[in-house]
């Protein structure tokens, strides 16, 4: 899983130290998000299918590091860590996960669709290679407002085999819209290994064909996440177009919470978690550079701990949505004006 | 009141609203270099620069990043060059933009419109032909609208512009070049509301789109018989307005739907369970459906006539509900 060599300039060495711990702290803040999620729905409290993103955290936190609270992400089925990087609050999140009316979508939603609206997170998406388009829309609508926000998509290695992909990317280019397409090639496509799905060596690859820049770096260290998040993002804001950044990283955990995992070894699991772990990799980083010691770093996991055990707590004491619920928030006029829209 | 063509009639919809509202824009194939294939967007690209783009071929980016842009603060108009080419976006528009308000919890609006060129014309054969309203009748969290004339193209145009949910407008090739009267001063046709185009005491026809026309001719016709017919133009096909047509079906008794997409699973199926449910002890007749046969629309004029609803089927149909034909 060797990364090619690329122009990032090291913006990430100059970052302040306590920058650089909140990068950290963010990963650390996933990480126990989605360890607490799947215990949660190993023991039924939290109902349908559930995606986690452990493994991946440098991606979306070195990514969002570089955005603004009024840029835009689209997300994929997998998206909690997407959502708490951007600004999402846990414990909304979490209350959406139990299926309670205080939940980011009322309960509507669930895992697959947790949004954040207030803070750019335009939603995960069920159907994969879905958002593809809806941030070439938001792209749009900066272009056509003529501000200087930026989209960025989240995408799998699966989803770059989608015929959105192609129509996306594409006429982002010819619009020089300003929307960075970041692929989380975690090497599954549910149980299909990119090796035998993906027909060019790399996603990043496949940039050439639309003419805009790719490139591909090591997805599981943050340093690297977070220099060609800075690079890109700001070439993508200034008005050069589209660029595609892909981010090799590996799911860790099954496609789903429960997932039997027919399709790999447990040994090819057990390597990449003990050599390749993101957060371990950043803690050793921060160590040697005696930017924080042991305590120093426990403290976050302490943080996060709590701060889920609150998200817990206010998801579990969240009403339950009332059933007639469900006829509500499918147009912007309420069902009571215009009953005829719901019949 | 002047008259003009229903081409005319949605490129002044498109004007007012884009010089009303900044943050409207259109973009589709072919509607910048040829102002759309039916001429329907002349002129805007003088007047509104790159908020009126050409786009490439890509339904699916057409109508996926319609969704974004609805998102993100603008207001998108986007044309589907034929409705038939739906199915290409088929996915972005029933699974993303019908879903998108409702699973997050209605979070945002999402004020966008699809424009959806529909309808037989010129023997354009299978696949630029239909009326594919029955694909998007079963998708919660849609509007639907139809017109079926320049005045109901100019006011519905502008209020599904001005509406803050998904509206697919679907505008039939026939009409574009048909001039009718049309106010100079600003108005809106309401959505969900239907318009009672001929009052009448016999039977009730429900119509929209290019059917009221043929409807109003066979009515006429009808009139020579001594059947006075009521014809309903719906204008909004979903959500329909149920209590026009409730009301208009306790008064004739006797009730047509006619539409030209295919009978089989089409509106008129649902129009007629909702009348069967709530005026059974009204009716005095089944109800009948006049529409495309269920077969694609062939290519050569003499069957495609066949397929398609002519003024005669109507005319038959009425006669059937009034029990004057078998």
């Amino acid at each position: 899983m060797a990364a090619t060599k690329n122009p990032f300039p090291d913006a990430f060495s100059a970052l302040p130290p306590e920058r650089k711990l909140g990068l950290l702290e963010t990963m650390v803040r996933i990480r126990t998000f989605e360890t607490r999620v799947e215990e949660l729905f190993l023991n039924k409290k939290i109902p349908g299918f559930v995606h986690l993103y452990i493994g991946e955290e440098a991606i979306a936190t070195g990514v969002m590091a570089n955005l603004r609270k009024d840029d835009w992400i689209t997300s994929t089925h997998r998206g909690h860590g997407h959502a708490i990087a951007k600004g999402a609050k846990t414990d909304r999140m979490m209350a959406e996960l139990f299926g309670r009316k205080t939940g980011y979508c009322k309960g509507k939603g669930g895992s697959m669709h947790i949004a954040d609206f207030s803070v750019g997170m335009l939603g995960a998406n069920g159907v994969v290679g879905g958002g593809f388009n809806i941030a070439v829309g938001a792209a749009l609508s900066a272009q056509i407002k003529k501000t200087d926000q930026v989209a960025v998509c989240f995408f799998g290695d699966g989803a770059s085999n989608r015929g959105t992909f192609h129509e996306a990317i594409n006429l982002a280019a010819i619009w020089k819209l300003p929307v960075l397409f970041v692929n989380e090639n975690n090497q599954y496509a549910s149980t299909t290994p990119v090796s035998y799905g993906l027909s060019a060596q790399h996603v990043a690859d496949r940039a050439k064909g639309y003419g805009i820049d790719g490139y591909t770096i090591d997805g599981n260290n943050i340093a690297e996440t977070y220099n060609a998040a800075a690079y890109l993002i700001q070439r993508v804001r200034e008005g050069q177009g589209p660029a595609l950044l892909e981010c090799l990283t590996y799911r860790v955990k099954g496609h789903y919470v429960g997932d039997p995992e027919r399709y790999r070894t447990r040994e090819e699991v057990q390597k990449m978690v003990s050599e390749r772990d993101p957060i371990q990799a950043y803690k050793h980083k921060l160590l040697d550079a005696g930017i924080t010691n042991q305590a120093g770093i426990a403290k976050y996991y302490d943080l996060a701990e709590q701060e889920l055990r609150a998200a817990i707590e206010f998801a579990e004491s969240s009403p339950l949505p009332e059933p007639e619920d469900a006829l509500n928030d499918l147009f912007s006029f309420s069902p009571k004006e215009f009953p005829e829209a719901v019949r | 009141m002047r008259t003009i063509s229903f081409s005319d009639a949605t490129l002044e919809a498109m004007r007012e609203e884009m010089r009303r509202d900044p943050t409207v824009f259109v973009y589709g194939e072919d509607i910048v270099r040829q102002g759309g294939i039916f001429g329907q967007f002349k002129g805007l690209p003088d007047e509104f620069g790159d908020r009126v783009r050409d786009v490439p071929i890509s339904e699916t980016a057409i109508v996926g990043a319609a969704l974004g842009a609805a998102l993100t603060g603008t207001r998108p108009v986007a044309d589907m060059h034929f409705a038939d080419f739906i199915g290409v976006a088929f996915d972005e528009l029933a699974n993303q933009i019908a879903k998108n308000r409702y699973m997050f919890g209605g979070q945002t609006n999402i004020p966008l419109v699809i424009r959806a060129p529909d309808g037989l014309t010129n023997q354009a054969a299978a696949q630029h032909s239909q009326s594919v309203e029955g694909w998007i009748q079963n998708i919660p969290g849609l509007i639907v609208v139809a017109p079926s004339s320049p005045a109901t193209a100019k006011g519905l145009l502008k209020a599904a512009i001005r509406q803050n949910d998904p509206v697919i407008y679907f505008e039939n090739k026939v009409l574009y070049p048909q001039k009718g009267p049309v106010p100079e001063e600003e108005y809106l046709t309401a959505l969900g509301k239907a318009e009672i185009r001929r009052s009448g005491k016999d039977v009730t026809i429900v119509a929209y789109s290019i059917l009221v026309q043929k409807c109003e001719e066979a009515a006429k016709q009808l009139e020579a018989e001594g059947i006075d017919v009521e014809i309903i133009d719906l204008l909004t096909l979903k959500p329909f307005d149920r209590e026009t047509v409730i009301e208009s079906v306790k008064k004739t008794h006797r009730c047509v739907i006619a539409h030209e997409a295919v009978v089989t699973g089409g509106l008129g199926a649902e129009i007629a369970a909702t009348i069967q449910a709530e005026a059974f002890f009204w009716l005095d007749a089944p109800i009948a459906r006049v529409g495309a046969k269920n077969v694609p629309i062939p290519f050569s004029p003499i069957m495609e006539k066949f397929v398609a609803p002519q003024k005669e089927d109507l005319i038959r149909a009425v006669r059937r509900v009034l029990y004057r034909e078998a």
